[in-house]
């Protein structure tokens, strides 16, 4: 279900934003301004800064996405219990080295 | 596909007396009453050419089955008017789509008697998991058509499901099939602190709910 990456994929949606967008969000799951942070995606191994991310909003929760191949780098949901992440599409993530 | 699914509901809450009916009585709690269609996505918009789209049941089947666009249109289809909830708490009453039933897509196989739960997949990643009896008897559809029209991109066509008795996140967009199983797997959002049936009329948008 995975394997169909030669599809094309639109990366000009309105509702496409960067990095930048998702940064107050970012900064309470992590407790750090980290749009300066690099991570690897773990799809295609392209090497971003989270700045660069492809940001989608207004869902039930915020996804950020590779901005090469728009593999699904973390995702961010708000619930009554606190913040729930996952960064597992991002690897190394971390400052700037 | 045994007796042993039972209806649990029925769409579209059909219980309102027409049109000028009691509209309150027809929007679950915490949601508001809108005529948009709002476009909320968790990623690009996948732009699949329709000569390379199929729809493939798989998992706990006797024989995995894959229809064409041009044989998926061939089936039989029907028009639905149903109600729509978001967990984002719009709700948008009468939508009118056109589709193929999920009951009609697993005419197509024979489950095993282990079936338990469907796993939506779709173009772009995205999944959303139910229980079975949770879409037969006509509680679900793979819809290609709204308000008279092809299914647009961004409302998930050429095709996506349509679960009127959940919130509209296990209405999957760009569906591409499904994966039936014997163990529940939570999807993209549920995954994530949703609620793992999503139940509008109960609330049901987080986990815990």
């Amino acid at each position: 279900m995975t394997g169909d990456r030669e599809k094309r994929m639109a990366m000009d949606e309105q509702l496409v934003l960067d990095g930048n967008a998702a940064g107050g969000l970012l900064a309470a799951a992590y407790g750090a301004d980290v749009t300066s942070w690099r991570g690897r995606c773990v799809h295609c191994g392209t090497i971003s800064v989270v700045a660069t991310l492809r940001v989608y909003v207004g869902g039930p929760g915020t996804v950020l996405r590779c901005p090469v191949c728009a593999g699904v780098v973390i995702r961010i949901a708000e619930t009554p219990t606190g913040l729930r992440l996952d960064e597992r599409g991002m690897a190394e993530l971390g400052p700037g080295r | 596909m045994g007796e042993r699914f039972v209806t649990r509901g029925f769409v579209g809450r059909r219980d309102a007396p027409g049109a000028g009916g009691d509209l309150r009585a027809r929007t679950p709690p915490g949601q508001y009453l809108t005529s948009d269609f709002p476009v909320l996505s968790a990623g690009p918009t996948p732009r699949t050419d329709l000569d390379r789209w199929s729809f493939r049941i798989e998992g706990l089947v006797d024989r995995p089955i894959e229809w064409t666009w041009d044989e998926f249109l061939a089936l039989p289809a029907r028009d639905w008017v149903v109600d729509i909830s978001c967990v984002t708490k719009w709700t948008h009453l009468d939508m009118r789509w056109r589709g193929v039933s999920v009951d009609t897509l697993l005419e197509g196989v024979e489950l095993d008697p282990a079936a338990a739960f469907v796993i939506a997949w779709c173009d772009g990643d995205y999944t959303t998991n139910l229980p079975l009896a949770d879409v037969l008897n006509g509680q679900a559809f793979v819809a290609y058509e709204y308000d008279g029209a092809p299914l647009r991109p961004e409302h998930g066509g050429p095709a996506r499901l349509v679960v009127p008795a959940r919130y509209f996140w296990k209405s999957a967009k760009w569906i591409r099939g499904f994966r039936i199983q014997a163990a529940d797997e939570p999807g993209f959002w549920e995954s994530l602190g949703y609620h793992n049936r999503g139940d509008q009329w109960l609330e049901e948008r987080y986990s815990g709910d």
